[in-house]
């Protein structure tokens, strides 16, 4: 055969050209201009106002358009992309304030004396040089660490049970796992202040906030470690078996390495769930000012106790001690989210 | 009609040796009466000429040029993976909808350009039609619904009064009415894949289209079904173009006026012979077609 | 049993077949442990979820026995012992918090859930790959943000300019009933609690019905394609009709998360016992905020109530939630 080079090259008749997009881009620029000087003659004002005067004239104006140039179907076509547009920012712009507001709130009160120093001898409203967070850091990481002791075995081992045994009472266990992950965070904290607090000698303790913060860990950690699971071929698994291995050494020693990773992006998640949660902890943690090293029992803090203490005074000083707050409690979520992520698509490029 | 041939590796003298296969395909072909081109009111056919598709920076098909004539049937025949779903793809503008196509040449309905940047793509699909290897009806919509659903995808102004008509003058072109008169309004799930298949042709031509592709229609269904869709298609022949792709060289001779061998050697799909199905059958000029029409691959 | 090779070939013989064997494996003493500890931690959730619901009754049940359905409907919270220590039936009850919960929580769902549905057809149809991938992670991100966050943000950032909205709602659009109010007092009202609600369940309701777009067949949007639909034609023929229900099932998961929500409904709304309809007033709250606001000075029998109600929320999160995951169950196992 012979090989003709080529010598015509690859296009793409069907994306629009930059002179196509020209009638759409002047309409923007129009409707801007129309939208500015609307506002200046009406009572209508800031960016709310230009907002809300914006996306109508842009959105008729290119619906008239696509409907003049074309037929009702295209118009339609138009008409809902807009609205498609419009939703979209409407989504992402609560989620970039919010990330702002944190950071430029939180960032004033970013000392390094709050890092090393406890609310025990300073109250809330004094000046921000004295005083700090240690005590919610510390009791953060005991609920983190206790939590994780507790739902990791539970979690991964109903996910096991969920997916390497599916015995008679899956469906029912799976529904119960999934009950569970509707169950809000403040009945959580209910529960364990009316089984254990009101019925035995335990009282507030980190530990009985991480008794809390499992009802609300385990079954995120199960939903994403039965996923994960279900991704490892079955070829695995009947590889280990028709080695003459047991069913439990093959999970064990087959699957549960296989899902390594997996396993442990399900955890990460679960941590970041409850790395922020507050409501349980107001029944069962008690609030203390003071650094506690005894996770087992007495008062114990977190971060976001800390903040809400900080909100409910409502001083200025208090209010920035709160927002601080909130951007490291923020920080140590995305550090959470970021790795677990990381993980999760080092797993996916596995062939 | 035009050909376009690359060179083969010589042009062996065909020798009348007895080849079971091509014989009984020969005879199949040659009885078919030959399609006079361009008698159909239909305008001039479809035309692809110097199509390239690649998808990604890997190149599908190498400059395919074909001319389809108004109201004849073209078969694409060739081994799996030889681009020719690919290139039926191009003809209706659905090869873009993946992300990494590209595409060089030109395809012409009625000789205008359907890739010209004026063109609205939509309104191009209503003339060229499409018929897909699994079939695919609505399952949300009767079948009376399914038929007038492109009527409906598009807006068409069709008048209420007309519809009914047009339902049964659909599903009785497509050999279908006689079996659904009754139920118009079951669901489009509900029906056999052969009686699917039907549905789906009848769907394809109630928005009037000049061509008519289909990607291996048949691949999917029974024998019986296969052979009522075949009888579809000859009875639709002589009011549109119809291209088939097909991997079935029996059904290629049995239907159509015009054959097209594809090939790909590892490389770029390209088109090594077209002709008149009777001739590709019995006296292929190039040894390659020969040797896929005697079976001895693909 | 044998074939009987015949000499006719014509009929073949018939063939009785044999009796199938019972195939048994004795199973080892460590596999048997091994299923019996993981099915016996299977086995804890539900035995965690019963106890939740179980000493949330016992605690409660004093004062769900004293108000009976009463429990439900009353709409004050007067917890005021008489002379002999008793506390007189018909004074406490969650009505005015259920109505509570449920107004933040629709107005938060009806304002989610169209943002939601065409974000989610968006990120799926519209948006270039890049992009999409980038946005998706943007999503999930504000997913795992903590309450108390949104909380404060709604405080500080939304209700200055929600109150601005609020006034202008007020002004054109006061003759209908539920924009009017008593008095001219829009800070801290059920319509900015709904709108920090909606921006807190947008991630969820958005996630499900992506995930269950993206399943939508593909054979069939190629059909309507094919038939000369544009994109709005194709998602409203095709896309549209197979994700309803799990739509469905995404709002309701958010209205499950809705009613439960404690923290940031707590800072944003004026919590005060009293049954409010008119969202642009600023008082309300729900069944959650109320147990959270009154638990810090509870006497011994507020505590009972206040745990009561917990109930009533946890059977409420419940049935909504169950209903949500059988909805999405059965829309992924349609998929057809």
């Amino acid at each position: 055969m012979s090989v003709t080079t080529t010598t015509v090259a690859p296009t793409k008749p069907w994306v629009k050209t930059p002179w196509q997009r020209l009638p759409s881009l002047s309409l923007v620029l129009l409707s801007l201009i129309a939208s500015g000087i609307i506002i200046e003659m009406t009572p209508l004002k800031g960016k709310l106002g230009f907002f809300l005067v914006f996306v109508p004239i842009l959105t008729i104006s290119e619906t008239i358009l696509a409907r003049v140039k074309a037929d009702k179907k295209a118009a339609q076509d138009v008409l809902v992309s807009s609205f498609i547009w419009t939703a979209t920012f409407l989504v992402f712009l609560p989620i970039a304030s919010i990330l702002v507001t944190a950071i430029v709130k939180g960032l004033p009160g970013l000392k390094p004396n709050i890092f090393a120093e406890t609310m025990q001898i300073v109250s809330f409203t004094d000046p921000l040089n004295k005083g700090g967070l240690l005590h919610a850091l510390v009791g953060t990481l005991y609920l983190i660490l206790l939590s994780i002791a507790i739902s990791v075995p539970l979690g991964i081992l109903t996910a096991l049970y969920l997916t390497e045994i599916r015995g008679p009472g899956s469906n029912f266990i799976q529904f119960i796992v999934q009950a569970m992950s509707g169950v809000p965070s403040v009945i959580a904290g209910l529960f364990i202040y009316s089984s254990l607090i009101l019925a035995t000698p335990l009282r507030s303790s980190s530990m009985l906030g991480a008794f809390a913060l499992v009802i609300l860990m385990v079954p995120t950690v199960t939903r994403t470690s039965q996923e994960v699971l279900l991704l490892i071929p079955n070829d695995l698994r009947e590889a280990g078996l028709a080695l003459g291995a047991t069913q439990w050494k093959t999970v064990a020693m087959v699957v549960v390495p296989a899902a390594r990773s997996g396993l442990l992006t399900a955890v990460i998640l679960g941590v970041a769930r409850i790395a922020g949660e507050t409501a349980p902890l107001l029944f069962v943690l008690g609030g203390a000012d003071g650094l506690n090293w005894n996770p087992f029992s007495g008062n114990n803090s977190a971060l976001p106790f800390y903040i809400w203490k900080g909100f409910l005074i409502g001083l200025p000083e208090a209010i920035q001690r709160a927002w601080t707050g909130i951007l490291i409690l923020l920080i140590v979520v995305l550090i959470l989210f970021a790795t677990a992520r990381y993980l999760g698509s080092k797993n996916r490029r596995k062939p | 009609m035009t050909h376009s041939q690359n060179n083969g590796s010589g042009d062996k003298e065909m020798e009348t040796k007895t080849r079971p296969t091509p014989n009984s395909l020969a005879s199949v072909a040659s009885g078919r009466a030959q399609k006079q081109p361009g008698t159909a009111p239909l305008g001039s056919g479809l035309e692809a000429r110097g199509v390239h598709a690649w998808f990604g920076s890997h190149l599908a098909l190498r400059d395919i040029s074909l001319d389809f004539s108004a109201g004849t049937v073209t078969a694409l025949i060739g081994p799996s993976g030889c681009g020719k779903s690919t290139f039926i793809r191009t003809l209706n503008r659905m090869h873009e909808f993946i992300p990494t196509a590209a595409f060089a040449g030109q395809v012409l309905l009625d000789n205008k350009d359907i890739y010209e940047a004026s063109v609205d793509v939509t309104k191009i699909r209503l003339q060229i039609g499409m018929v897909f290897q699994k079939p695919n009806p609505f399952p949300s919509m009767t079948i009376g619904e399914n038929v007038l659903s492109g009527i409906k995808l598009a807006q068409l102004d069709v008048p209420k009064s007309e519809r009914d008509d047009l339902v049964q003058d659909c599903l009785e072109r497509a050999g279908l009415w006689n079996e659904v008169k009754d139920r118009l309004d079951a669901h489009g799930g509900s029906l056999s894949g052969g009686q699917q298949q039907r549905l789906c042709i009848a769907r394809a031509l109630a928005v009037k289209p000049k061509v008519l592709l289909m990607d291996e229609p048949c691949s999917a269904l029974d024998p019986g079904s296969t052979l009522r869709i075949e009888e579809t298609i000859n009875q639709l022949s002589s009011s549109m173009t119809i291209i088939i792709v097909t991997h079935n060289m029996q059904q290629a001779a049995r239907v159509s006026d015009y054959t097209a061998f594809f090939l790909s050697d590892g490389g770029p799909g390209e088109l090594i012979e077209v002709g008149p199905t009777s001739e590709i059958f019995t006296k292929p000029r190039d040894q390659r077609t020969e040797n896929y029409v005697s079976g001895r691959f693909g | 049993m044998r074939l009987r090779r015949g000499h006719d070939a014509a009929m073949p013989a018939l063939e009785t077949l044999p009796e199938k064997r019972k195939i048994t494996t004795k199973p080892r003493p460590s596999d048997v442990a091994f299923r019996g500890i993981v099915t016996t931690f299977g086995l804890i959730n539900l035995l965690i979820l019963t106890l939740i619901g179980s000493f949330l009754l016992f605690r409660g049940l004093e004062v769900l026995k004293n108000e009976g359905f009463g429990f439900l409907t009353n709409q004050k919270w007067d917890i005021v012992p008489d002379e002999s220590g008793n506390q007189p039936k018909g004074m406490i009850g969650l009505g005015s918090m259920l109505s509570g919960t449920i107004l933040i929580s629709f107005v938060a769902l009806s304002v989610a859930l169209p943002i939601s549905v065409l974000t989610a057809l968006g990120l799926n149809f519209y948006a270039p790959l890049r992009v999409r991938s980038f946005l998706v992670t943007m999503i999930d991100l504000m997913a795992a943000f903590p309450s108390i966050l949104f909380g404060m943000w709604g405080f500080f950032v939304l209700m200055p300019s929600a109150e601005y909205w609020a006034m202008l709602l007020h002004r054109y659009f006061g003759w209908i009933p539920i924009f009017d109010v008593p008095q001219p007092f829009f800070t801290r009202s059920p319509f900015i609690a709904g709108l920090v609600l909606a921006v807190m369940i947008i991630p969820i309701i958005t996630s499900v019905s992506r995930e269950v777009f993206s399943q939508a067949p593909l054979d069939r949007i190629q059909a309507a394609y094919a038939l000369g639909a544009n994109k709005w034609a194709m998602i409203r023929a095709v896309v549209l009709p197979f994700g309803a229900n799990g739509v469905v099932g995404g709002a309701m998961l958010g209205l499950g998360r809705a009613f439960g929500e404690t923290v940031a409904v707590f800072t944003v709304l004026n919590i005060v016992y009293q049954t409010n309809w008119d969202i642009l007033f600023g008082a309300g709250g729900n069944v959650a905020s109320h147990i959270v606001l009154r638990w810090g000075e509870a006497g011994e029998y507020e505590v009972k109530a206040l745990l009561a109600a917990g109930f009533v929320l946890f059977l409420l999160t419940l049935f909504v939630n169950m209903i949500a995951n059988s909805i999405v169950r059965a829309t992924v196992k349609k998929g057809r």
